[in-house]
């Protein structure tokens, strides 16, 4: 059921960290494994308390629902579960089903004899929304400074703490991890790119090889990373992209609360330029 | 299970240079050639440096890239007096900047604007040379042209908002300046006009596109690199003869979320990814302006978001009666 033609072969006992053989199994396409179990409840509870909250909230407007964190009054106690209590659960069981998800992928990368860097990238995904939902909020002193749960409304999120610091494209760390983003898209279609046109050349001609992917980029701008590199390259780059981005909003508020142009003060300042 | 994961090349393999695949007739001979070779660059990925094609097309682009890059810099040194340590101290401050609106369409003169417009000319024959490089290089190998179409997603989008958008809006004022503040001055400024810009779809829509050619990447460099000890890494050979690498990809993905993609297929989405983002983004704002004036009261129109509560007495917009002169 729901087997690749070459699956079968694959599909062997072993590799997990928990639970011995216990959940070693499969359901259709995917492997459940201990962890799969765990992301199962964290996920469903999660999800289903998402559903209650907008039971209880004022719409069902997919763009305005919204699960918003505790006033900033509760500090980083617990409030009740209308006045912010969901978010605090809710961001309890993301935290557990991401935590569960990246255990599950190490599992899998154990039973496929695999690298685990599919898991420790994701674990810095992990790690930036902890950063805007546990790190920061715990630095300012309230659950409040989380971001809420819906769509439109953490853009809104966004929006504000962003003109909170005046203009936040000034911040340092900011400017950093745009590029990374830009620079992960521009790598991303040019390595994209490269092995579509090596696939597809022109109708009729053969397959084309790694020795002219190199030479087109060498012809191009001097320089191949080569099929091996691009790929380390792409993972720092997006991995880059995401790390600067927890720096950026954890550095705004715990440790910069004026506006990031003044930032900038330090650098037309120096005394070198007497 | 321990094992090396392969972050770095840890056995540098010396041998000859590679001059690159031969090319056809009517081609320029390849500068830089025998290569070089840098050991710590090989740690990471190919040590060898060079050979380069130049030609006609890559020495024109150069020659206007230059050109718009020096008229920039020059107009940024005039504007602290040609004064070396002042350049370098408010650098990220300088710019160079767009003619005031009141020129419309028109000329203006060279220190209003009249050099942005200059640059402008050029830095578009720079990047139209330099993708029409692209496309011809490709094709003196025999490759497909799909990286010179994902750079033209990239030209829309630099169109849009240097060339379309503000003659939609009957102004080159409406249009980015050359400077690192000042273009997110612009962007900020931008933003606030229309209503701010997270209420634009389309700006939604590149977003994710942004954010998903981050994690694409991610998830595709992680999972390469996880299989390069199986040859991986060789994504044209396990495209046309898969093997084991790819078998095991494929199922990680698979089991892990239930679907997966093809080692050719990734690659497509991962083109696609990168070109929407561009794309969508220059829809956005070709829109914004021109067609929708105010992006929270559309989103408010259409029902996204809720309607503003009214804290505020009611406030007539000055520009609606006495109209703005720019």
């Amino acid at each position: 059921m729901a087997m690749l033609s070459f699956e079968k072969k694959y599909r062997v006992r072993g590799g997990t960290l928990l639970g011995g053989d216990l959940f070693d199994f499969w359901v259709g396409p995917f492997y459940v494994g201990f962890f799969g179990v765990t992301t199962m409840f964290f996920a469903g509870l999660g999800t289903a308390l998402i559903l209650w909250g907008a039971a209880m909230g004022p719409t069902w407007n997919l763009w305005q629902i919204s699960i918003a964190p505790p006033d900033l009054s509760y500090g980083l106690r617990f409030a009740p579960l209308l006045e912010g209590g969901l978010w605090q659960l809710i961001t309890v069981c993301a935290i557990g089903a991401f935590g569960s998800w990246a255990l599950r992928e190490v599992e899998i990368c154990r039973k496929l004899g695999m690298g685990y860097h599919v898991p420790a990238a994701f674990s810095v995904a992990i790690l930036g929304y902890v950063t805007l939902v546990v790190i920061r909020p715990v630095l300012m002193g309230a659950w409040g400074h989380g971001f809420p749960y819906g769509i439109y409304s953490h853009l809104d999120w966004v929006s504000n703490v962003g003109y909170q610091y005046l203009h936040f494209h000034y911040n340092p760390a900011h400017m950093i991890a745009v590029s990374f983003f830009f620079a992960t898209t521009f790598a991303l279609s040019l390595h994209g790119g490269l092995i579509l046109s090596a696939t597809n050349p022109k109708p009729g001609d053969v397959v084309k090889t790694p020795e002219h992917e190199d030479t087109f980029f060498r012809d191009i701008i001097g320089y191949s990373i080569g099929t091996l590199g691009i790929h380390r390259l792409g993972l720092f780059l997006a991995l880059a992209a995401v790390l600067f981005s927890a720096l950026c909003i954890v550095i705004s508020g715990p440790f910069w609360s004026r506006s990031w142009p003044e930032w900038w003060g330090w650098w037309l300042n120096m005394p070198i330029w007497r | 299970m321990t094992q090396y994961q392969n972050l770095f090349t840890t056995v540098t393999v010396e041998a000859p240079g590679h001059s690159g695949v031969e090319l056809g007739p009517g081609n320029s001979p390849r500068s830089l050639d025998p290569p070089l070779h840098y050991y710590w660059l090989g740690k990471i990925g190919n040590a060898q440096i060079g050979p380069i094609y130049l030609g006609g097309l890559g020495l024109a682009s150069l020659i206007c890239g230059l050109i718009a890059f020096n008229i920039i810099g020059m107009n940024m040194l005039a504007s602290v007096n040609y004064d070396p340590i002042q350049f370098v101290r408010q650098l990220f401050w300088l710019s160079l900047e767009p003619p005031p609106p009141s020129y419309g369409l028109q000329l203006p003169p060279l220190n209003q604007g009249g050099w942005w417009l200059i640059t402008g000319l050029f830095l578009t024959a720079s990047l139209f040379l330099w993708w029409a490089r692209t496309y011809r290089r490709a094709r003196e190998l025999g490759l497909g042209t799909h990286i010179a179409w994902a750079f033209a997603a990239a030209i829309w989008l630099y169109l849009v908002l240097g060339l379309f958008r503000p003659i939609l809006m009957g102004s080159w004022g409406e249009a980015v300046p050359y400077g690192i503040f000042s273009h997110l001055d612009w962007t900020a400024a931008f933003s606030l006009r229309y209503g701010n810009l997270f209420y634009n779809p389309f700006h939604a829509l590149s977003i994710v596109f942004l954010y998903g050619s981050a994690l694409l990447f991610a998830m595709h460099g992680a999972t390469i690199l996880a299989v390069t000890h199986y040859g991986g890494e060789r994504e044209l050979e396990q495209i046309t003869d898969r093997g084991t690498a790819s078998e095991r990809a494929a199922l990680f993905w698979r089991w892990t979320m239930g679907f997966n993609a093809t080692m050719e297929s990734i690659h497509r989405w991962a083109w696609w990814f990168a070109v929407l983002c561009p794309l969508t983004g220059g829809i956005g704002i070709l829109l914004t302006g021109t067609v929708v004036d105010n992006w929270y009261l559309w989103a408010m129109k259409h029902g996204v978001v809720p309607p503003y509560p009214e804290v505020f007495p009611a406030v007539v917009d000055p520009s609606l009666t006495s109209g703005v002169k720019p």
